[in-house]
């Protein structure tokens, strides 16, 4: 139906909407994420949900403790490697269609710990992560920001065709590896469904003909 | 991760007197839990509703701090000492750079030292504060206390911002003074903040103190006695709640608070009522700090000017400086060996070595009462685990 018809539509106090929009705007007006802080950034997160900055007033204040009831987790702190197994298997607990906010430097990268022999480098190489926030910690306004964005990503999702969610592919897996304690580090130290490393282009001395030796 | 055996304890229990079997249970609370405060894990094993075993799991957020610290230069670990105990940050500081003033003998102007008292007690309020609202919420009064808090939290934090550019991590504090002298207009703005602060003690102790349900879950659980709390190295607020007359600002004198009259607040009982109760008092003893410290704080530099933080290095030797940061007696051990980088960093956190006797605390209780328990002990994970 095209926009117009349907803008004199609702002139005519007639609503139309498609299923897609109804769907999707029904899940990004009340997201409830997961009660779970891990460091630092989850006094701000509490701090975003209190009086002063208010998260409910985006339909997001619903804290539940349980994975099993909740549709986004933040990842709010650092995530070390003893942690880090527990918070895939939460996320592999969490009904489809879920969603990550990875909140804060440790989330993303391992921030200034990462130099540690203990922290993770980066949550988002074993979950997917949909929306980054950077900062040590994030202000609430962040948080904020990051919420708007996943609803706006939300928003635009198409429920069939090549774009559509992972979820919604009949025979995809739905549980992502929990990694364990090996001899040395997690085993296995990434899941190469969600994340590999960066490739680096290496060449033998003189043969690229770049110049740089 | 499986839940570790417990082969002491035998598994199916006597029949009780009506020849009805039972059985011990074994659960665990943690590492995602909404009442540990972090990411904290205990295993305690229940006879029905009593706890008969309780075995707290630590490490679930080491980031390595200390050997992080020995591969930085002394000014490079400040930053990392706001995350230790991230609700206080600017004590933080303080501990760690008293213990550094003390390694390579540097003075603090006496404007630095005003300021760092500011501070800090503004940091022990918003502690206070927060805390017994995680607590009340630990305790099923979900919302309201804890809006409450946060709302003069969030007026410290201001503070805190305007001053040092951070909500929480302020990295205030450097060696032989602090790190930039108050905006125009910040002292009469912190006064107006201190002055509002009693009202909102005021507020808060006619909502919940005298409540019927809040005593009923609070009075005579958790008994700490004096004893138990002298023996295991109890500092802060939770040895004083049971009785304990030590605070270190009144017995090292440290800084400038001699300058200060103040009262320690003791408890009688040591139960979680009394853990709660010493929060407010010392919040109101912290108004009185506060009040006289603005009223009299001199003009002047605020870092020692003979202090050269480029090529610092202090002679080989070592300082252990402690202070009374809102959970007890926060401490930074320090080695030099005379190069750039402590030979070696120790951190003495008053909430791990508070949260030893949690079990002591918890048997014979109800699962119930745990969270509440453990609520009052206020821990931070960031300095538990390190």
């Amino acid at each position: 139906m095209d926009e117009k018809l349907k803008a004199e539509l609702s002139k005519q106090g007639i609503f139309t909407t498609s299923l897609q929009e109804l769907y999707n705007w029904g899940r990004k007006s009340s997201i409830w994420p997961l009660n779970f802080g891990l460091a630092c950034c989850a006094i701000e997160m509490i701090a975003t949900t209190m009086a002063r900055y208010d998260l409910a007033r985006f339909g997001a204040e619903v804290f539940r403790p349980s994975p099993r009831q909740a549709d986004l987790m933040i990842v709010a702190g650092t995530v070390t490697k003893k942690m880090a197994p527990q918070v895939v298997r939460l996320y592999n607990q969490m009904p489809e269609p879920k969603y990550v906010i990875s909140m804060g430097a440790c989330a993303i990268s391992g921030g200034p710990f990462k130099q540690g022999y203990n922290v993770l480098k980066g949550i988002d190489r074993f979950i997917p992560v949909d929306v980054y926030i950077p900062g040590c910690p994030p202000r609430p306004e962040a948080l904020i920001d990051a919420f708007l964005m996943l609803q706006k990503k939300i928003d635009e999702q198409q429920l069939t065709g090549k774009d559509r969610p992972r979820h919604l592919t009949a025979g995809e897996a739905s549980e992502f590896i929990v990694p364990l304690f090996g001899a040395h580090d997690l085993e296995p130290t990434q899941n190469p469904a969600v994340w590999r490393p960066p490739l680096v282009q290496i060449s033998k001395a003189g043969t690229d003909g770049s110049g740089n030796d | 991760m499986s839940v570790t055996a417990y082969p002491t304890t035998p598994p199916i229990l006597e029949p009780a007197a009506d020849g009805s079997e039972t059985q011990l249970l074994e659960i665990s609370m943690g590492p995602q839990h909404p009442s540990t405060h972090g990411v904290f894990r205990m295993n305690v094993v229940l006879d029905g509703e009593r706890v008969v075993k309780l075995k707290p799991v630590f490490g679930y957020l080491h980031r390595n701090h200390e050997k992080i610290a020995e591969n930085e230069t002394y000014l490079g670990s400040m930053p990392y000492t706001d995350r230790l105990d991230y609700i206080c940050s600017i004590t933080n500081n303080w501990a760690y750079a008293l213990a550094v003033e003390k390694l390579a003998g540097i003075q603090v102007p006496e404007r630095a030292e005003y300021l760092r008292v500011i501070t800090g007690e503004l940091t022990r309020l918003q502690n206070h504060a927060s805390l017994i609202g995680f607590l009340l919420q630990d305790m099923g009064s979900s919302g309201t206390p804890l809006m409450y808090a946060f709302r003069e939290r969030e007026n410290i934090l201001d503070l805190f911002e305007a001053l040092t550019g951070s909500r929480m991590m302020c990295n205030y504090m450097r060696f032989g003074g602090c790190r930039v002298d108050t905006p125009a207009g910040w002292l009469e703005q912190a006064q107006k903040v201190v002055t509002e602060f009693p009202r909102f003690l005021d507020e808060y102790e006619n909502l919940l103190v005298g409540n019927e349900i809040l005593m009923e879950r609070t009075q005579g659980i958790g008994v700490l006695s004096p004893e138990l709390a002298i023996d295991s190295a109890i500092s802060g607020p939770m040895a004083r709640a049971s009785g304990v007359n030590y605070d270190i600002r009144k017995v090292d004198n440290y800084s400038i608070y001699s300058r200060f009259s103040f009262r320690v607040p003791l408890g009688s009982h040591g139960d979680v009522y009394d853990r709660y109760m010493i929060r407010f008092l010392e919040m109101r003893e912290s108004v009185k700090i506060l009040n006289e410290a603005m009223r009299d704080i001199p003009a002047g530099p605020i870092v020692d000017p003979k202090m050269r933080i480029r090529g610092f290095r202090p002679k080989p030797g070592e300082a252990y400086g402690r202070i009374e940061s809102p959970k007890g007696e926060l401490g930074f051990y320090l080695i030099s060996d005379g190069s750039t980088n402590p030979y070696r960093y120790r951190v003495r956190p008053p909430s791990l070595i508070n949260l030893t006797v949690l079990e002591d605390l918890c048997l014979g209780v109800n699962v119930a009462d745990v969270v509440a328990i453990l609520g009052s002990i206020d821990i931070v994970l960031g300095e538990v685990d390190r």
